[in-house]
Order: C-alpha cells, then sequence, then structure tokens
C-alpha cells in the first residue's frame, strides 16, 4: 500500500484493503430470530397506531409486529409489502427517527421506541432470502403504461400496474433500474447489492418490460408516449444539482455529491475509489452527511460539512448528524460559502460565517478557510429534464391528489412532483398512489365505454 | 429483622421455603446442594414400593409455555416417581439428615393402595430419622393409570382409608398432598382431616396438553410420534393453587388444618400471598428448576423485607391474615362504587383501553382526534379492564364515589351503608327471606 490517509490531493487505496469490507459493513446488523422476538414483544399493538400515521406507506406496524412475534415473519412481510413493495429497501434507509419511531408511544413513554425498522427488515429479509415473490398478477386489462423513472416510485408504480393486470414498459436514462436506491443510498445502509436483488426480486410479479438507457428527451418523448400507451407515470427524481454560485465552483475539483457517491455505489472495489486528504462538503442534508461520512469512511484524513444556517434547520436528522460526528466528521453550521481557492490543485475553501434575521441569512462579516484539496456540494437537487407540457410549480411537477398533472393521462410521484417529503418511502407512497388511481381510471372508463 | 423460622406440623425449619417433592430433591447430591443454597427443607422425590424401581421414558418429559422473552410461565411433565432403588434413596436420606439436623426432611411417598404396602414402608422411613411423610395422593399421569396418585387422590374415601392407615402405623407427622383434578377440592381436604392427617399440602400439578407439534400433529412432549397428557405447573397455575388454599382455608370443616402451599411460586411475593391465605409455609418446584437454587435467596430476603416494612415479626403472624376477606360473592358491597381515572400526565396514548372498553366492554372511554383519552362516568361500570390492560401502571386507577355522590350511570345517589346481594331487591331468595 503507497497511500495512507496523509497522502496529499486526491487519491484511491488510502486505507489497507481489509479496512473497506470493516467500514462499508452494515451500519446496522439485521436482528436474528430471538432478537427479533424480544423485539416485538416490545410492541403495544396500539389502537389506531400513531407509528401508522407516521408511514407515508402506512403500513400496518402493530400487525406485521404481532405476525413475528406469533412465528409468521413471512406473513409479516406480506402485511408490508401489501402498502410498500418496497419495506425491504425502506428497513433499511428511512430515518424511523423522524417517522414511525417518533411517533411510537414508547419513545413516548422511556425514549426507547419499538425498533420497527429493524423488525421490519427481519420480516422482509426472511420473505426475499427465500426468493419467493408474495404477488400474483389478476386477469389483464389490455391496458398498456410507461411508467418513466425506475427509482422507488416509478418500481412501485409499476409493480402495482402489474398486479391489477396492465402491461407496464419501465423506462430509465441509466443503466441500471433502482433510480436513488441503487446509485445514491450509502454503500452501508444497503449492502451486498440489495438494490440490485430487490428489483429483481420486485420484478418476478411479471408483466413489466424494463428498458434502460432511455432518456425522456432524448430517445423518449412525452408526445410520443402519449400516442403509444394507455398512461404515463413520471418518477423522474431531481436529476440537477444545485450550484453553490461561489467564485471557483468550476473548479475540477469542486465536485456534486451525488457524483461521487454513484461512483462509489458502482464501484466494484471501493479501495479504486479516489477521496482528498482534507474534504469539505457544503449542504446540511442526507446527501451531505452520506459523502462526507463515506469520504472519512474511504479514509479521508478530515472531513468537515459546512451548513449555511444554523443546526436545528439541517434537513439531515440528529441520528444522521451523530452518526456523521460518531465518524469523525466535523460539522460547522452558520457558514456560507464565499469562494474556491487554487490553481490546479484545490488549497481551502473561503466561508464567511452567518446570522438568520428578519430579513433572511446575511453575513456577519467574519470570515474564515477550510484547507480542502476536494470539495463536495451538497446543496440540494432540482428537477432538470422534465417535459415542458406539463405544469411546474415550485420547481416540481404540480400535481393534485394521487399524483394527477395538469395534463389528463400523465401521472407523476416520487421527488419529481410537488408534496411529500424528499424520502424513499413517500416516493413508493406517491408511485402505489398513482397506480391505483391509473388503474381506476383506466377501469372506470372502460366500464363506461363498455355501458 | 423479621423471623422466617418456621414451626409446620411440629417440623421446624429456618424459613418457610422447602423443595418440593420433584427432580430438585431426588438424590442426595441435589438436597445437599439445596440446603447450602438456603433452602429451609425438602420434600423428598416420592418413593414407591421395595423391588424393582420405576421406569421413566427415555424420551423427553416436560413441555413448556413460554411468556415473552422465552421466560417460562408454565410446565408440564410426564415424569413418574423416583427411579432408584428405595434402598439408595432411604441411605442417602438419612446420611443429609444427620448432616442438616436444622433442616426439615420429609419424605414423600406412593405404594399400591393396600393397608400391607404402607406398613412395609413407614418404618424404613422412620428408620433414616426424617421428619415427616407426604403421601402423593397427586400425580396425574403414569402412576395413576396404576390405581396410584390422583386416581387415590380423586376419590375422598380413599384419601381418608389410605392416610388413616398411615397414622396408625407411624408416629411421623402425615401430610396429605392433594390433586388439583377435581372440581371441589374441599372434599379432598375434610377426607384428609377425618383419616387424621396432620395436614395437607397443594397444588399436585394439573392435567394438561402444553402444546401441540404442528408437524407431527402430536402433543408435546413427543416421544417417538405420541404423547400424553401432564402435569402442569409454574407461575401458570398459581392463581388455581391459590383459590384452593383459600377454599380450605375458609372451609368451616376444615378451618384450622395446617397447610402447605404449592403451585407456581416462584418469588417472596407469591409466598407471601400463599402464606396470607392460610398456607403456613410454601413448597416450591418450577421456579427451582427454571433458575437453580439460588432463587430461595431471593424468597427469603424478600419476605423478611416485606414482613419488617409491615411489622410481621413471624411467619405465623402472616399465615391465614387475608383468609376473613375471602368471601362469596353474594356479601360484595353493591354500594362500593368506582370509575375509571386517567392520569393525563402519564398517559402515552397507546389506545389500549380505548380498544378493549369500545371492543369489548362499555363504551365508556371517548377518543379524540389528537389522542386524549378520558373516561365517560355516564357509561363506566367500573370493570377495569382498561386499568388491567394499560401499559403504564398507576395510569388508570380507580376511584370511589363518596357516599351522597350521584353515580351518572344510574343516576342514583351512592349510598353509604353497605348492601349486597343478600338484601337487593332483585334478589328472589331475598325477597322470600323478607316474607
Ligand atoms: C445521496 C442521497 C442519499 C439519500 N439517502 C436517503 C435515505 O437514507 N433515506 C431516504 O428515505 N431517502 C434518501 N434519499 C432520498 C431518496 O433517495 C429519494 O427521495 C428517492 O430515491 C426518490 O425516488 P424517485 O423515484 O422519486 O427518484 P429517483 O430515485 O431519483 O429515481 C429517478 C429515476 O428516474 C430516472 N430519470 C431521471 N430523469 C430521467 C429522464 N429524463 N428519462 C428517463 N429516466 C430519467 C433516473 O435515472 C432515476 O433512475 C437520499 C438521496 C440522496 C441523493
Ligand atoms: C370477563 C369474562 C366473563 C366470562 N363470562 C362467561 C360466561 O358468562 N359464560 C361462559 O360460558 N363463559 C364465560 N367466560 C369464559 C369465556 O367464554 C372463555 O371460556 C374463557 O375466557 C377462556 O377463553 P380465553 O381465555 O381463550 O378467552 C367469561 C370470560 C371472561 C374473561
Ligand atoms: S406505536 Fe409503537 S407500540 Fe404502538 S403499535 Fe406502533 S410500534 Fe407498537
Ligand atoms: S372501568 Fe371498564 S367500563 Fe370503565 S372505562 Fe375502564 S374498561 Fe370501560
Ligand atoms: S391504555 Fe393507558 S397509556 Fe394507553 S391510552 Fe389508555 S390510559 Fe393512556
Amino acid at each position: 500500500m503507497t497511500n495512507s490517509p496523509r497522502t496529499p490531493g486526491i487519491a484511491p487505496a488510502r486505507l489497507p484493503r481489509e479496512a473497506y469490507a470493516r467500514n462499508f459493513a452494515d451500519v446496522e446488523p439485521p436482528l436474528d430470530a430471538h432478537e427479533a422476538m424480544v423485539a416485538a414483544d416490545r410492541c403495544y399493538f396500539c389502537h389506531d397506531a400513531p407509528c401508522i400515521t407516521a408511514c407515508p406507506t402506512a403500513i400496518d406496524i402493530p400487525l406485521f409486529i404481532r405476525q413475528i412475534q406469533t412465528g409468521q415473519p413471512e406473513g409479516a412481510a406480506k402485511t408490508i409489502f401489501d402498502q410498500n413493495i418496497l419495506g425491504g429497501m425502506c428497513a433499511r434507509v428511512c430515518p424511523t427517527e423522524v417517522l414511525c419511531e417518533e411517533a411510537c408511544v414508547r419513545e413516548a413513554a422511556e425514549g426507547k421506541p419499538v425498533e420497527i425498522g429493524r423488525l421490519q427488515r427481519y420480516a422482509t429479509d426472511t420473505l426475499m432470502q427465500r426468493g419467493v415473490h408474495p404477488f400474483e398478477r389478476a386477469a389483464p386489462t389490455g391496458k398498456r403504461i410507461a411508467v418513466v423513472g425506475a427509482g422507488p416510485a416509478g418500481l412501485a408504480c409499476a409493480h402495482r400496474l402489474a398486479m391489477k393486470g396492465h402491461d407496464v414498459v419501465l423506462m430509465d436514462a441509466r443503466e441500471k433500474a433502482g433510480g436513488l436506491n441503487e446509485y445514491g443510498i450509502a454503500a452501508y445502509k444497503t449492502v451486498d447489492n440489495f438494490a440490485e436483488a430487490e428489483v429483481n426480486w420486485l420484478l418476478q410479479i411479471g408483466g413489466i418490460e424494463l428498458r434502460t438507457g432511455q432518456r425522456l428527451g432524448r430517445e423518449l418523448s412525452l408526445a410520443a408516449l402519449e400516442a403509444e400507451y394507455d398512461a404515463v407515470f413520471l418518477g423522474l427524481g431531481l436529476a440537477g444539482v444545485n450550484a453553490l454560485r461561489s467564485e471557483g465552483e468550476e473548479h475540477h475539483h469542486v465536485q456534486d455529491a451525488v457524483d461521487f457517491i454513484a461512483g462509489l455505489r458502482q464501484a466494484g472495489d471501493l479501495s479504486t475509489v479516489a477521496v482528498g486528504r482534507d474534504v469539505v462538503v457544503i449542504g446540511g442534508g442526507m446527501t451531505a452527511v452520506d459523502a462526507a461520512v463515506q469520504s472519512k469512511l474511504l479514509g479521508a484524513e478530515n472531513v468537515t460539512i459546512v451548513y449555511r444556517r444554523g443546526q436545528d434547520r439541517m434537513s439531515a436528522s440528529t441520528h444522521e448528524q451523530d452518526h456523521a460526528a460518531s465518524k469523525g466528521v466535523r460539522i460547522v453550521t452558520g457558514a456560507a460559502p464565499l469562494r474556491i481557492i487554487g490553481g490546479d490543485h484545490l488549497e481551502a475553501v473561503e466561508f464567511a460565517y452567518t446570522e438568520e434575521g428578519p430579513d433572511g441569512l446575511t453575513p456577519t462579516g467574519e470570515t474564515f478557510r477550510l484547507k480542502a484539496d476536494q470539495v463536495f456540494k451538497a446543496i440540494g437537487q432540482h428537477l432538470a429534464g422534465a417535459p415542458e407540457d406539463v405544469h411546474i410549480e415550485a420547481g416540481k411537477i404540480a400535481v393534485t391528489g394521487p399524483g394527477r398533472t395538469t395534463r389528463l393521462g400523465v401521472w407523476a410521484g416520487g421527488d419529481c412532483a410537488t408534496g411529500g417529503d424528499d424520502l424513499t418511502v413517500t416516493a413508493v407512497a406517491e408511485g402505489r398512489d398513482a397506480a391505483e388511481d391509473i388503474h381506476a381510471t383506466l377501469v372506470g372508463a372502460a366500464q363506461l365505454a363498455a355501458e | 429483622m423479621a423471623d422466617l423460622t418456621t414451626e409446620f406440623v411440629g417440623i421446624k425449619s429456618p424459613n418457610p421455603f422447602w423443595l418440593a417433592s420433584a427432580p430438585p430433591t431426588d438424590k442426595e447430591y441435589n438436597v445437599r446442594r439445596a440446603f447450602e443454597a438456603g433452602w429451609g427443607g425438602v420434600v423428598w422425590k416420592t418413593l414407591g414400593e421395595a423391588g424393582p424401581p420405576i421406569v421413566n421414558v427415555n424420551g423427553p418429559r416436560y413441555g413448556v409455555v413460554y411468556g415473552a422473552d422465552r421466560r417460562v410461565l408454565g410446565l408440564n411433565n410426564i415424569e413418574l416417581i423416583t427411579d432408584r432403588p428405595l434402598e439408595v434413596n432411604l441411605r442417602e436420606i438419612k446420611a443429609v439428615k444427620r448432616d442438616w439436623p436444622d433442616r426439615a426432611m420429609v419424605v414423600s411417598l406412593m405404594v399400591p393402595c393396600e393397608e400391607q404396602a404402607w406398613k412395609a414402608i413407614l418404618p424404613l422411613v422412620e428408620e433414616t430419622g426424617a421428619d415427616g411423610v407426604e403421601l402423593n395422593f397427586g400425580c396425574p399421569h403414569g402412576m395413576s393409570e396404576r390405581g396410584m396418585g390422583s386416581a387415590v387422590g380423586q376419590v375422598p374415601d380413599y384419601i381418608e382409608m389410605v392416610t388413616r392407615w398411615c397414622k396408625q402405623n407411624t408416629r411421623m407427622p402425615v401430610i396429605v398432598k392433594l390433586t388439583p383434578n377435581i372440581t371441589d377440592i374441599r372434599y379432598p381436604a375434610r377426607a384428609a382431616r377425618a383419616g387424621g392427617a396432620d395436614a395437607v399440602s397443594l397444588i399436585n400439578t394439573v392435567n394438561s396438553i402444553t402444546s401441540v407439534d404442528l408437524d407431527n400433529m402430536c402433543p408435546e412432549p413427543m416421544i417417538d410420534g405420541k404423547g400424553t397428557h401432564g402435569g402442569y405447573c409454574g407461575p401458570a397455575v398459581k392463581p388455581l393453587a391459590l383459590n384452593m388454599v383459600a377454599e380450605i382455608a375458609r372451609d368451616p370443616e376444615t378451618a384450622g388444618l395446617p397447610i402447605s402451599g404449592i403451585g407456581g411460586v416462584t418469588t417472596w411475593r407469591d409466598a407471601a400471598e400463599f402464606l396470607a391465605l392460610g398456607a403456613g409455609n410454601v413448597q416450591v418446584c418450577t421456579a427451582a428448576m427454571t433458575y437453580g437454587f439460588k432463587v430461595v435467596q431471593e424468597m427469603a430476603a424478600g419476605l423478611s423485607n416485606w414482613m419488617d416494612e409491615k411489622g410481621y415479626a413471624s411467619v405465623s403472624a402472616v399465615s391465614g391474615r387475608a383468609v376473613p376477606n375471602v368471601t362469596d360473592w353474594q356479601h360484595l358491597n353493591l354500594n362500593y362504587v368506582t370509575k375509571a381515572r386517567i392520569d393525563q400526565d402519564s398517559c402515552i396514548k397507546c389506545g389500549r383501553c380505548y380498544a378493549a372498553c369500545e371492543d369489548t366492554s362499555h363504551q365508556a372511554i371517548a377518543m379524540s382526534p389528537d389522542r386524549v383519552f378520558m373516561v365517560i362516568d355516564a357509561e363506566c361500570v367500573a370493570c377495569n379492564l382498561c386499568v388491567d390492560v394499560c401499559p403504564v401502571e398507576d395510569c388508570i386507577t380507580m376511584e370511589r364515589l363518596a357516599a351522597g355522590a350521584i353515580d351518572p350511570r344510574t343516576g342514583q345517589v351512592v349510598p353509604a351503608e353497605h348492601g349486597d346481594w343478600t338484601t337487593h331487591p332483585n334478589n328472589p331468595g331475598a325477597l322470600k327471606a323478607a316474607e
């Protein structure tokens, strides 16, 4: 090994070989059968349970936990998948500390919620490891639907439509399906190629034809899709990355955090992924935390997240922030980037301290510099490549109800559409609900025609 | 420090915790270690008559019922009486009693229902220096098929007859161990007293099948594809045992008959409850089999601390304290009116009280959209189901309505005086009595 955490500049292989396996191991190891029983026993089987209300896909949590408790983990998985076909991924990536587990009455009672996420993983893993698919398709309807974007929203939509008996063509611009499950989620949350395995398992329902390398706006056009299919669902995610608008931003060692993560996720051998010695991540959300933590785990010596507002405004949850801190990531809040300094090699980033006042964020006049040879931008993503024929509102495809766009026959959901948080589970809920609405619309129309 | 020494039918022991006749007392090695751990006495594993020893199954002999986290709530067994030669047991009993003179050594016996068989074995036991005998009229499996154990215990006449034989043939105190597999426990207890028993001990195990192996369609424990009912014991049977002890304690025909309380004693509190309902001491099996002999240290320390707190100087001061308060339903005060009260500060909003009352009781809990739960006094019948299902202790309490207050459910004034079924206007019997 030639490189170390102290090797200057951007370099691969900063760590001994075995360190990668250790650093990128399952961040929250699965429960074994006995641990699951003990964890399940803690659930009170609440009436009209607050945890269900807090789950964007409204999984019947007390029911599935009781099924685990009575020795039916596969039945539990079915309960989960009924509401959320990506229940396996959600069990790994949901910020449960601000969703179901925050609402759990045992969180209120003793600050120790029922471990809903881990129990969900136990149940879904048990079923998925058997390789069986628990759903069957309804009789064919003869309807064909185009789903564009094979992220969580598109996958959930496609699955529900296929289950209802429709034929689905699922198209995505990238090489692989999965969206951010495949290209974005932190590696230690979804080990052993789970994202890909989950997509393959989901497609076992049948009736879904996957076409990758198909970009709306390049190979595909909305008009053509509308002409060919009975309905169109758009689950495009947020393909654009927000700019810093700071001097020097175009430096080649200033990178989009999502691209860095996508590269890392697709690398067969993590020791080939190059990372700086002094890494600065600008942003305050999940992407910033993931880029920072994974930089650290790849062997960067110093990693700092800098967020322009106060810590309480960071969209990364306290749990995520604590995780970053536990890996040695420093978090600086209340500072905005002014300029990126450096020639061929990056040297530093200059920041201005900020103050939050009635007129918004203003610089205090005080500045400081952080040594940096690599900078990641993680100040948010935006919609890019959406068709012009649908109405855009606040930077997203405007939808009403279950994902109806302003164009008849076109639905949208997930990060690209208005409403809901930008989370995997929300995307699944929106994809599913749009599918139900598409189904109701198509079947309703068919019934009307028959009458 | 409270005095835990007890004298039960003249047998002294340093504390009221005896090991019941069962595997823990089946051999010298066990009993010595039990005494070292602090047990006050033992009832040696039941001896049979001389001759070829009993045989046990060679497959599993226990079934189990678990609570959360594999906590043993109930155990059943298909074990028979001791399968070791009589003379070996007698030799060991003698050796242990010689070395531990301050501990109670009672020997359990089960021989055929013939006077000669009892006459033969009693002197052999006496010769060991044992303090007393316990007649096993309770074992519900195997031995009962051969006309012993619960086959005797289910026929009061046999109980009386065998007890009398024993009393006539030994100077040792005779304790009769009763089976719960009977409809009214008072009859066998009365028979024991009539036969001259010095005491009764109860309960033996309850006829049971703990579970069914659904792959093999066979009750557990499964022996080569077949199963049989076993005897149930452990925490699950405590309520049955407490009731039977209380029934005997308050029956005028058996009043004052010493009782050794057995069935699910697992903690000091269980023991205190048996004592309160009339037991003079307790016997323990499943708790020792689950946790080992050391549990007696918690039991003894706990009982002693509690007695100190309450100012009970001796075990006999506790014994029977609750018996006067065990009564018939007809004597319960119908003018004692309570309502459930929810402490909003400790409520965690799980809604279990609501589900219980709404679905299965009296629709007396209101739930607001923001999950505030309130009792509707006009509907609450004070069943206290909500208290039982609430996961937070003392979050729901039952509060008494003062005399003179109006019960919003009935619209009636709560009377100050006692009023029960015997005098209630709806009771045809009460009317007749008044006429
Ligand atoms: C780094 C990072 C970490 C995250 N971590 C978490 C987490 O831990 N937990 C959590 O709940 N959420 C997390 N999120 C958010 C979560 O990943 C998203 O909310 C979720 O993936 C949204 O699903 P989607 O289907 O709407 O979009 P995406 O997952 O983005 O999928 C959109 C798909 O559409 C395709 N596409 C885009 N444009 C076109 C086009 N023009 N033509 C054809 N196909 C197109 C894309 O290739 C992609 O496959 C994270 C996000 C990021 C960026
Ligand atoms: C509060 C309560 C009242 C009951 N009342 C009756 C009754 O009036 N008649 C009856 O046959 N059984 C009655 N039972 C017994 C039940 O029907 C049932 O046999 C018993 O509870 C055992 O079943 P379980 O424990 O599985 O619920 C009652 C049980 C409870 C808990
Ligand atoms: S809130 Fe907690 S205890 Fe209640 S049902 Fe949900 S997981 Fe169970
Ligand atoms: S005591 Fe019974 S009736 Fe009253 S509120 Fe509670 S469950 Fe309902
Ligand atoms: S059962 Fe107890 S904690 Fe739960 S809602 Fe009712 S009062 Fe509150």
